[in-house]
């Protein structure tokens, strides 16, 4: 559970400053008015805080994941799984995906919504072949005999792929909802702050994966 | 009003519930009178806290109750109160914590001249483990469990040979003797809990787990699971019976140990095909749940049930014989005796054990 | 002691108008139905927590008639007792007091204390209350199919969850846990929602530190259950793999009813790990919403300023901190490395500091008060007892060698019952007489709130007050009968039976006494007294909203402006002995003029 507290501290740490940027030791009581007392405000859209709340709820799930697997590959029958080389193509895949999705962004913010039509497709495509990617290293692995029940090694990496995969899942669903906005050509602040998000998000599981693709190197 | 009255009657009721309840802890019969003490510890200290809280909640909601002319304080906070207040709290907190992180220490640390015995757990019934002669259990794996092996003793470790072995869920102790316990389960969690020894500690498979203790007086003491372990947990029972040295020794050589235990299925098989049942009765566990001396249990007793007729769940009746015995064991839920549940799960055995069995079930009548 | 702003404030411009940002419902079915708006959200989450709630309280007789009669009602298997027990621990700690705390009372009230119109993600806040519906009803299903509901216990240890010998080990456990993943899903949508709102949805003036205490109690349990429950549905989908396709992430290698299984390898420790993860938390997730809106109760019930408010938002936040670190307290005795029993229990006895504090804090704002007996305040006090009661024995098992002995006896039974159910239960009470007028615009009842108050708090202590010394006797929790074979156990008296037979009855009283209650509910819904606007002069945003019951949308054109933290009650050098967090410090010399609205 050590990388689950550690994650913990930080968060604690990040709720805790804001707190106490937040005046926590005021006598609320003594002073009356609003200009008085500031509230510390949190430079960010709603939703774009949404975002990061969820982000941190997500990355708290996968580190209680990775530290179960921890935990599991120390009682003695794990056995390390091979590497299939695919996993090396998809993340090169879900890597173009991410950058795509950054072109589109960038695309968008200078008003090039051509530009950032194709770059929306393209990260799409790319994050639609990086599933298809996991379910053929899923094939291989089966192929190969590295069953889920045969091992723990295989359960944990059939678990945090799919995992992994559902929440991809999930953001084609706000892809799809962002797409929808440009081919409708909806006002340029909302596309903006949309592609903003999933931008953000594509990121975010682009981090995961890498983290989770090197958990899986390294034993 | 009637709740200020209330508040205190609640208060001094609960402090006569606890000086006048007949209910108090069982006399001890371990060394761990200690936790007793922490116990009573703690009863002192929040006790006078609860008295404390209750009396002044009593007093405030009386005094400070709404009435012509009569006005709250406001007053934010006190800090030097409330300074005051978590010193206290914190002084109280130490005074809890300081004597039970002691005994738990001496808990944990086991002295070096303990005798060793291992209890093994299963659905739902005790098995116990004693070294032998020379003062060593054998190494076991779960995997190495069958019929003539019940508790999966590796059978070229040279000091798993003598053994003992008690299947009869009645484990001996020698008194003052102090003693590590060790705990294995064969299925699921189990928790071997003595009320009289204070010490409690679950049984997990896939692991050995332990704690140590001394009996300090002799009797016969009832052992229960703790943990939830199925729906025959509450029949998981047993007993444990502290000795005087010398009985203790008495016992201790007439039971059997390893090798004479595998000595003696050897010379069962084929012989005698209710010895052969019985074997199997007692490696599948049958027994937790089915007496032999017609006692009740989670499943019928077996005593006297050959030839018996039952009534059964919808109210027919049937003659138990081999066929209807069979069928019960291959697939329990065919037919359910009235009065019991249908919770046994089905036993995929051979032709050969179910004559077996049925034998030997045929020899308690 | 006030130092009154000065009268710039009220040259201010208004609050900003976000009229644009809501949703408006165009039809009866996203009105009332497929609702955006919390509060309707809110009352489809508690009618729907209080439902399922009382399948809970059904149970809990069943188990109780068995415990005090054994061998008079043979319809009660042992299979099904245990699936009793395990389901109304679930559905008690999960589906009811936490989908109702937060759900329930977080959607109604954070957007109308902080001053917002709505919550700030409202489609996703709908979407929270079907996908929680779902999950009740996956739940209620198990009661149907074959094998019935999980008989594991309401902790679901493996393996025993998923292997023979427990009953719904195959499908019963399957539907409980993907009911269990669903569960989680649909709260951390809401989660998001109530974190927000509380963090940007403030208007303007509202500071942290002059939220009423109801959403710091609110929003921090939020904040836990956000990080906590991952924890359980990690261990969900990991037991639900080990249970379908036979993987060995918690089963080691077993021999069952003399059968060798194809596990091995795995720890059911890991399990009780990630379970307590969550579960330590999950009672604070409870614990928290209750000790904030106590905490309003009380201060609006005694016409007191919450006594030391700062020290009040610290304790809340410090044993949301603490919690993620005392989990291993429930593993004691589970066989987990001896060495952490002493971190643990000293975490655990930390964890008392802040929490007497509170209860200090409470007793001290009723203390040279102005009392008002009113339905909540009865509540309120019963609340106090009873926290105190079973804060006081969590010292008790906190403490790890006194936990050695009374672990899995009626001790542990009667001292969560105490603390994590008939203590927040009695909040959920106060809170409803509270709250009800603003939501429909009459009062309950008194008499029959009266009524219902004595037999509810004095009846549930005496349940669970002499249970604590049968545990201390030893007498084991979970235990369907404890005659075998009408032997009793040696060390058991008769008494205890005669106990039971009486905790029994008191059971069964006090669980149909509930019917005072709803009837209460429902009566003064259509027949009640109609209520004035802000019954009980509380200076909170809800009561200040232009209707009552407040419309769609909650503010007027204009959200409230807030001048003041939300305790200033008998403030001295005034007419009235409340001022209202909205009422502007220039405007104060014309306050008698509030006095009767």
């Amino acid at each position: 559970m050590i990388i689950t507290l550690i994650f913990m501290l930080a968060v604690m740490i990040t709720i805790g400053r804001w707190l106490y940027l937040n005046d926590l030791t005021t006598k609320s009581w003594a002073v009356e008015g609003i200009e008085n007392m500031p509230r510390a405000e949190i430079k960010l859209p709603k939703s774009k805080l949404g975002l990061f709340v969820f982000i941190t709820v997500i990355t708290g799930l996968f580190s209680l994941l990775i530290s179960a697997y921890y935990m599991r590959m120390g009682f003695g029958d794990w056995a390390a799984l091979p590497d299939p080389p695919i996993l090396w193509l998809n993340t090169a895949i879900i890597i173009l995906s991410s950058a795509a999705f950054q072109w589109a962004q960038i695309s968008a913010r200078q008003l090039n919504m051509r530009r950032a039509r194709i770059g929306l497709s393209l990260a799409g495509l790319f994050a639609v072949l990086f599933l298809a990617g996991q379910l053929l290293a899923w094939r291989q692995m089966t192929e190969l005999g590295y069953f889920a029940a045969s091992n723990p090694a295989n359960a944990f990496f059939y678990l945090i792929t799919a995992l992994h995969g559902l929440h991809l899942i999930g953001g084609l669903f706000a892809w799809a909802r962002t797409g929808g906005k440009l081919l409708r050509g909806n006002d340029t602040s909302k596309i903006r702050a949309s592609l903003d998000m999933c931008t953000v998000y594509w990121h975010f599981l682009l981090l995961v994966w890498v983290a989770l693709f090197s958990l899986l190197l390294a034993t | 009003m009637r709740i200020a009255i209330a508040l205190l009657l609640v208060g001094v009721g609960t402090l006569l519930f606890h000086f006048l309840s007949p209910w108090w802890w069982t006399p001890i019969a371990s060394n761990w009178g200690v936790f007793d003490q922490t116990i009573l510890i703690t009863f002192v200290i929040t006790g006078v806290v609860f008295t404390v809280i209750m009396l002044f909640l009593a007093y405030s909601v009386y005094t400070y109750r709404n009435r012509e002319g009569h006005t709250a304080v406001y007053e934010p906070e006190s800090k030097k109160l409330e300074l005051w207040l978590s010193l206290g709290t914190a002084v109280g907190v130490i005074a809890l914590l300081t004597p039970g992180l002691f005994a738990w220490a001496s808990y944990v640390t086991v002295p070096e001249d303990a005798a060793q015995v291992e209890v093994v757990g299963q659905q739902w019934t005790w098995n116990y483990r004693y070294p032998g002669a020379d003062g060593v259990l054998g190494t076991t794996k779960i995997t190495n469990i069958t019929g003539d092996n019940p508790f999966g003793i590796d059978l070229d470790d040279p000091f798993g040979a003598d053994d003992i072995l008690i299947a009869n869920n009645e484990l001996h102790m020698e008194l003052d003797q102090p003693i590590k316990l060790l705990f294995r389960s064969k299925d699921v969690l189990h928790n071997f809990y003595v009320p009289h020894f204070r010490a409690k500690m679950d049984m997990v498979p896939g692991m050995v787990t332990f704690f140590w203790m001394t009996p300090t007086r002799t009797g016969k003491f009832e052992v229960l699971c703790a943990e939830l372990c199925g729906t025959g947990h509450y029949n998981m029972r047993g007993h444990v019976v502290v000795d005087e040295p010398e009985d203790f020794r008495i016992w201790l050589a007439e039971q059997s140990t390893f090798v004479e235990t595998l000595a003696a299925a050897g010379i069962s098989t084929g012989n005698d095909l209710a010895d052969q049942g019985r074997d199997i009765a007692q490696s599948r566990g049958c027994m937790g749940c089915h007496s032999i001396d017609g006692s009740a249990g989670v499943g019928p007793s077996w005593l006297a049930l050959y030839g018996k007729t039952e009534t059964l769940d919808g109210g027919d009746t049937v003659l138990v014989d081999a066929e209807f015995l069979k069928t019960s064991i291959t697939d329990p839920n065919a037919a359910i005796v009235d009065g019991y549940a249908p919770s046994m799960p089905p036993y995929d055995l051979t032709e050969e054990e179910l004559d077996a069995l049925v034998a030997y079930i045929r020899s308690l009548s | 002691m006030v130092d009154i702003g000065n009268t710039d404030i009220d040259a201010l411009p208004v609050a900003e108008v976000e009229e644009a940002d809501l949703y408006h419902a165009k039809s009866w079915i996203t009105k009332y139905v497929f609702s955006q708006d919390a509060k309707v959200i809110a009352i489809q989450y508690s009618g729907t927590a209080i439902a399922i709630g009382l399948v809970g309280l059904v149970l809990s007789w069943m188990m109780r008639i068995q415990l005090g009669f054994p061998e008079v009602f043979s319809f009660i298997s042992p299979e099904a007792y245990y699936q009793f027990i395990t389901m109304h621990g679930m559905i008690m700690v999960i589906y009811l007091l936490t989908a109702l705390f937060l759900g329930g009372f977080g959607n109604y009230l954070i957007p109308l204390m902080v001053g917002a119109r709505d919550m700030v993600f409202p489609y996703i806040n709908m979407l929270s209350y079907w996908i929680y519906l779902l999950a009740v009803l996956i739940l209620v299903s198990t009661f149907f199919i074959p094998g019935g509901p999980t008989g594991a216990g309401w902790t679901l240890y493996p393996p025993q969850a998923i292997l023979e010998g427990t009953p719904g080990s195959d499908l019963g456990i399957i539907l409980m846990l993907v009911s269990l993943a669903l569960f989680i899903v649909g709260f951390t949508m809401g989660g998001l929602n109530y974190v927000v709102t509380v963090l940007q949805g403030r208007t303007r003036g509202m500071t942290m530190m002059r939220l009423p205490l109801t959403i710091w109690g609110i929003f921090t349990a939020t904040v836990l259950a956000l990080f906590a429950f991952p924890a359980l549905f990690v261990g969900a989908i990991m037991m639900l793999l080990d249970q379908v396709l036979g993987t060995s992430f918690f089963m080691p290698a077993i021999v069952s009813f003399g059968e060798h299984l194809e596990y091995g390898g795995g720890s059911p420790i890991l399990f009780q790990h990630l379970f307590w993860f969550f579960g330590h938390p999950e009672v604070y997730i409870v614990a928290l919403p209750a000790f904030g809106i106590v905490s309003d109760l009380i201060s609006a019930h005694s016409r007191r300023n919450i006594f030391g408010y700062r020290m009040m938002v610290w304790a809340i936040v410090a044993i949301g901190a603490i919690s993620f670190v005392v989990w291993a307290h429930h593993m004691y005795v589970s066989g987990m490395h001896p060495a952490f029993g002493f971190f643990f229990a000293t975490t655990t006895l930390i964890i008392a500091i802040p929490t007497a504090l509170k209860v200090y804090n409470w007793v001290l704002t009723i203390w040279r008060g102005n009392i008002h007996f009113t339905i909540p305040m009865l509540f309120s006090l019963g609340f106090i007892v009873t926290f105190l009661n079973g804060g006081i024995t969590g010292l008790f098992l906190g403490n790890v060698v006194v936990d050695v002995p009374l672990s899995d006896t009626m001790f542990v039974v009667a001292h969560f019952h105490m603390v994590m159910g008939v203590a927040p239960l009695m909040v959920v009470f106060g809170a409803i007489y509270h709250w009800f007028p603003l939501m429909s615009g009459r009062m309950l009842h008194v008499g029959l709130g009266k009524v219902h108050f004595w037999i509810t708090f004095l009846g549930a202590y005496s349940i669970f007050l002499p249970l604590h010394y049968i545990g201390l006797l030893g007498v084991p929790r979970r235990y369907f009968e404890l005659n075998v074979g009408g032997t009793p156990a040696d060390f058991i008296p008769a008494s205890v039976g005669q106990l039971n037979a009486f905790v029994t009855v008191i059971t069964l009283l006090v669980g149909v006494a509930q019917i005072i209650f709803f009837i209460n509910l429902f009566w003064s819904l259509r027949y009640g007294k109609k209520s004035e606007k802000n019954p009980w002069n509380a200076t909170s945003l809800e009561w200040q909203t232009p209707d009552m019951p407040p419309g769609h949308g909650n503010w007027g054109p204009e959200l409230p402006p807030v001048y003041r933290w939300a305790y200033a009650y008998s403030v001295p050098g005034f007419a009235t002995d409340f001022i209202p967090q909205n009422v502007a410090p220039s405007t104060m010399p014309g306050l008698e003029n509030i006095e009767d609205g």
